[in-house]
Order: structure tokens, then sequence, then C-alpha cells
């Protein structure tokens, strides 16, 4: 099966989050585009793992979910306490140490 | 067949990360970024990773996306405010800087796979199943398994004490 | 085409209509099954002037329901608020497409295995699939606009985040005791009686079968969609036919979990003595199909019979349950399998 094409699917994946995380204000969408980032790098490793026959693209899959589940469970929570304080989940508002 | 089916696949992939990014209630983000996640896992699955697409719907579509959710739905998320003063000139420049970008990583991995006729020998045995991840995992990966158990406990620990509520 | 893809196409085709029809059929009759139950189990008679003791009565349930008026009320976010049952019905469906119904019955010269896909991570899909359906009702919940909804649709995602994990970790009992994830292997595992995993891991069992009535929103853990706490819960604004797949994908969990319940816990098709009898194959497989129809039966009988005795949790009383009960004991009961397997007797 010819899968040649599924690195360039997840290199577009990859820039569509990363214009996500640049455009938007609201916190949540851009962890959201920060998740999309880390699924298209989780297909490159699968596409290669297929394409070389090893199974250690599979593993780094494996490990790749788990940071991403623990990253978004504590940015959530960074988002909450945020959103207590400043009524709005803006990333904008979040000037305190501006200058 | 399968060609078809995967390019398919890849289409509403791409179709719903534009979706989340470029849609204004986030609500309609997380369902479009459910349905990205979704095809991915399909993915996994022409692509024989049968644990993982297993393991893509149970813990990102199924756990890290229900947690998005419930965020969302608490917090009443509703719609993003008008662009600000400055923010054309920023949406321009992240535009031109995304296409920059796949334009980059085409022209870098483009020509590094095999074409389809090349030959790099039949799957081995049980390739993609839960047995081998399990012999792997607990044998030559073993440190990281057991130092992702260390993390992911952090992880709750530092989720839950964040989003309590101070007992004033 | 070329007639082996086309055999193909055919054997999985049928199997996917006959066990569409079983799951669509048992959904449809399990209305009846509840009604006439709970009127025996409160003393009185329940439907019977439909047809003879009332066996058409689903059917004029259903007439009724297809000519209800289809209301959409104005303050709800339609898209979602049409999307939310049929995500609620497909994975209950899909469900039920991995579980063996028999072992192999041997037609047209050929050996049919009775499950619609033998997946290698088998039970991993169900678990993918019960992952899913929480979107249905949180979605439901949310989309319709109304505090009552959108509390009945948090709390049952929150019911079900919480049950995933005991019922998932009581099987893990299971896998170590069968040593595969697919389903048919499990129950080949099982052997004969005495072996069951009901017998050998029986807390296993009661956390599976209490996680899988958690799981379906089934009293006693039916707060989040019962007539008198939270008007209906997260369906409160639905009517007519979306009203109906809500249902029909609650009964179609149940058939699910039963299913399940019977092939991880009850061996399944196999029933103890048949090879001593000596019978032809085709026999032998149809009364494994049969005997697996009856384990089901009892498990849905069992979930209408709790469900009429037992008093439903407070929601409180539920996530302390799921939490602080059942996940200990899941974990206690992977150590006791641990133990037996350590020891040779499994």
């Amino acid at each position: 099966m010819k899968t040649s094409f599924l690195p360039m699917v997840s290199a577009v994946l990859f820039s569509i989050g990363a214009i996500g995380v640049l455009i938007r204000r609201n916190a949540i969408v851009i962890l959201m585009c920060i998740e999309l980032m880390l699924n298209a790098v989780n297909l490159t490793f699968a596409a290669y793992a297929y394409e070389f026959r090893s199974m250690t693209g599979h593993i780094f899959i494996f490990f790749v979910m788990t940071v991403a589940a623990a990253e978004a469970a504590v940015g959530l929570g960074i988002v909450i306490a945020v959103f207590r304080r400043n009524r709005s989940s803006d990333v904008d508002d979040v000037n305190l140490m501006r200058w | 067949m399968e060609m078809i089916l995967i390019n398919g696949v890849a289409f509403v992939a791409i179709f719903a990360a534009l979706m989340v990014v470029f849609h204004r209630n986030p609500m309609v983000s997380i369902i479009f970024l459910i349905i990205n996640l979704v095809c991915v896992a399909l993915f996994f699955l022409f692509l024989q990773a049968q644990f993982l697409f297993a393991i893509q719907l149970v813990v990102y579509a199924g756990a890290i996306m229900v947690l998005f959710l419930f965020v969302v739905m608490l917090l009443n998320l509703r719609h993003e405010e008008e662009t600000r003063p400055g923010g054309r000139i920023q949406w321009t420049l992240a535009l031109v800087g995304g296409i920059g970008l796949v334009g980059l990583l085409w022209r870098s991995l483009r020509g590094r796979l095999a074409g389809p006729g090349a030959t790099l020998g039949g799957f081995p045995d049980r390739f993609g199943n839960v047995e081998e991840i399990g012999r792997l995992l607990f044998g030559d990966y073993l440190l990281a398994f057991e130092a992702s158990s260390a993390l992911l406990v952090v992880a709750m620990i530092g989720a839950v004490i964040l989003a309590r509520r101070n007992e004033s | 085409m070329d007639p082996a893809l086309l055999q193909q196409v055919v054997e999985a085709g049928t199997k996917v209509a006959l066990v569409v029809g079983m799951v669509m059929g048992a959904v449809t009759y399990m209305t009846w099954v509840e009604r006439r139950v709970s009127a025996w189990i409160q003393d009185r008679i329940g439907p019977n002037r439909v047809g003879p003791a009332g066996l058409l009565q689903p059917i004029a349930d259903g007439i009724k329901f297809l000519f209800k008026e289809d209301i959409v009320p104005p303050h709800v976010f339609k898209p979602l608020y049409i999307l939310a049952p049929a995500l609620s019905f497909v994975p209950a469906l899909l469900g039920s497409a991995v579980v063996p119904f028999g072992d192999s019955i041997h037609l047209f010269g050929r050996d049919i295995p009775l499950r619609v896909a033998d997946l290698n991570v088998g039970i991993l899909f169900i678990f993918a699939l019960s992952a899913m359906g929480v979107y249905g009702i949180a979605l439901a919940g949310w989309s319709s606009n109304n505090k009552y909804s959108l509390m009945g649709g948090l709390r049952s995602s929150a019911q079900l985040i919480s049950y995933e994990l005991a019922m998932s970790l009581s099987v893990v009992g299971v896998l170590m005791a069968a040593g595969s994830l697919r389903l048919n292997e499990i129950v080949m595992a099982q052997g004969e009686l005495w072996r069951w995993n009901v017998f050998t891991q029986p807390f296993g069992a009661l956390i599976f079968m209490t996680a899988a009535l958690a799981e379906t929103n089934r009293l006693p853990f039916d707060l989040p969609e019962c007539e008198t706490e939270l008007v209906a819960g997260y369906h409160t604004e639905y009517s007519s036919m979306k009203f109906a797949m809500f249902m029909m994908a609650e009964y179609a969990n149940m058939v699910t979990a039963s299913a399940l319940m019977v092939t991880l816990f009850f061996g399944g098709w196999q029933v103890p003595g048949l090879a001593s009898l000596r019978l032809p194959a085709l026999a032998v497989s149809l009364i494994q199909v049969a005997a697996f129809c009856l384990k089901v039966g009892f498990f849905l009988f069992l979930y209408v019979w709790v469900r009429w005795t037992l008093p439903r949790f407070r929601f409180d009383q539920l996530m302390d349950l799921g939490w602080k009960v059942l996940f200990p004991l899941a974990l206690v009961n992977i150590f006791w399998v641990s133990w037996l397997i350590l020891k040779g007797w499994i």
C-alpha cells in the first residue's frame, strides 16, 4: 500500500496546528492546536514505522500520547486557574508581568 | 480500494484541522478536533498499528477531549471577541509562516520514503500487536515506561492542585 | 469482482445483517420484557392487549414514535442537538461487532467463524467505543441549552468515565488469565465449567457487572436520566425519534454489556458437557449459539430485575463507589489473579 503521501499529510496538519497557535487567542483553542501538532507527529512516526517495519515508532507514539495527556491535564488546570482570576480565557489578558 | 479510503480519510482530517483553527465557536472546534483524532486513529489502522488505533480512541478521543469538553462547558465559553488592532498583521504573518513551514517540510520529506515498487521485506510476525508492544515496553523501554508512570502521577497531582479553589 | 472477494463480502454482509438484526430485535423486545417483568415484580400485569400477551406492543410503540411530532426547540444549538443521538447510537451498535456468538460453523464447505470482526485488540475496541459513546450524552446535555440537561449531561459523563476505569481494570484480570485480547481466545481459555472466570475471579465478575450497570446508565446508577431528579436529565429537550434513538442506544448498550459479561466471565458460547455427546458439527455449532443467546437473555433479565429492585444512588454516593470502592477492589482483583497464575492454578 502506497503510504508515501502520509508524511505530507502530517506536515500539513502540523502547519495548520502551528498557524492555530499563532492566530487564536482563546487559551483552550491554543491547547487544542497543540494537540493537533502532537497528532501530526504521531502520524509521521506511524508512517515511518510502517515503512521501515520497526515497532520502535509505535513505542514512541505510546509515549507521546502519555505526555500529551499529562500536558493537556495540567494545561487545562492552568486555564481554569487563570479563568477564575480574569473571568476570561483570552491569553492577551494574562499580562500582569508585562512592563 | 484501500487507496480511495485512505485518501478520503486524509481529506477529512485536513478539513477538520482547518475547521478547528478557523471556526469561532470553541465547542465546534472541539467536535472537529474529535473528528480529526478519529481520522488519525483510522490512519493507524491502515498502517497496521491496531493497538495504537484502540489506544488513540480510548485516550485521545475518549479521555483528553472529554476533559476539554468539560472545561469548555464549565467555563461556558462562547464566541471569541473581534480582532484587536494589529491582529490583521499577525494573521497574515502567521499564514505566510504556516505556508512556508509546509513548503519546508515537504521539501525535506519528499523522496525520503521508498517508492511503491521498493521491497523492504514483509512484516515481521505480529506487527502492531499488543503482544509485541508489551514485549518492547517491558523489555527494551522499561525505564521510559516507569518514568512515564511517574510523570502521570505528577501531572495528576499538579492538575488537582492547580484547579482547586482557594479556601478563603 | 473475483470470486474470493465476492465470497468474503457476502459472508461478512450476512453476518453483519444477522448481528444487527439480532441486536435490534433484542432492543425492541427488551421494552416488552422490561414492562412485563417489572409488572410481574410489582404484582400487576403489564401490557397484554396488543397481540398475544402484548407481544406486538413494541411495534405499536415504534409506530407511535414515528408519528410523533419532531420538535426542535428554537433555543438549542442545532448541529450538535441533531448529531448527539446518532453519536450515542452508533457506538452502541458497533460494539456487537467483535462479540463471538459461536465458535465456527461449517457451511458450504467452508469454516465460517461466528463473529463479525476478529480484531487483535478485541476488547479494547469495545472500550474505545464506550469512550466515544460518552460524547452523545455530553453533547446532548450541552446543546439543549437548558440547566437540567447540562447538569444531567455533565453528571452522566463524569459517571461514565469513572466507571470505565473500574470496568477496564476488572477486565485486566480476565486478560491475564487468557493471555490474549481476542474475545474468542478469551472464551476458549475458559475451558469447561470449573474454570469459567466467574469462579476463578468472582470479584472481577462482580466489579464488571456493577461497572457495566453504571456504563449503561441503568438503575441503580441512572441519576442523570431519571424522571424524578433532573426533569429528564440529558434527554429533556428531545422528542419522538431522537428520544427513541437515545432509548435504543441504551438498550443496545445493555445487550453489548450482557454479551461481554457472558463472553468474559461465563464461558461465552461454551456448553459444559457438550463434547461428550458426540453430536454432528452443525448441531454443536447451533447449540452453542443457542446457549450464548440464552446466557445473554439471562443477563438482560438480571438488568431488568436489578432495576426494579434497588433504589438509585445519589450522585456523590455514585462517584464514591466508583473511585473509592470499585477501583481499589479491581486492583486487589489483579493481585489475586496474578497470585493464581503464579501458583499455576489458572
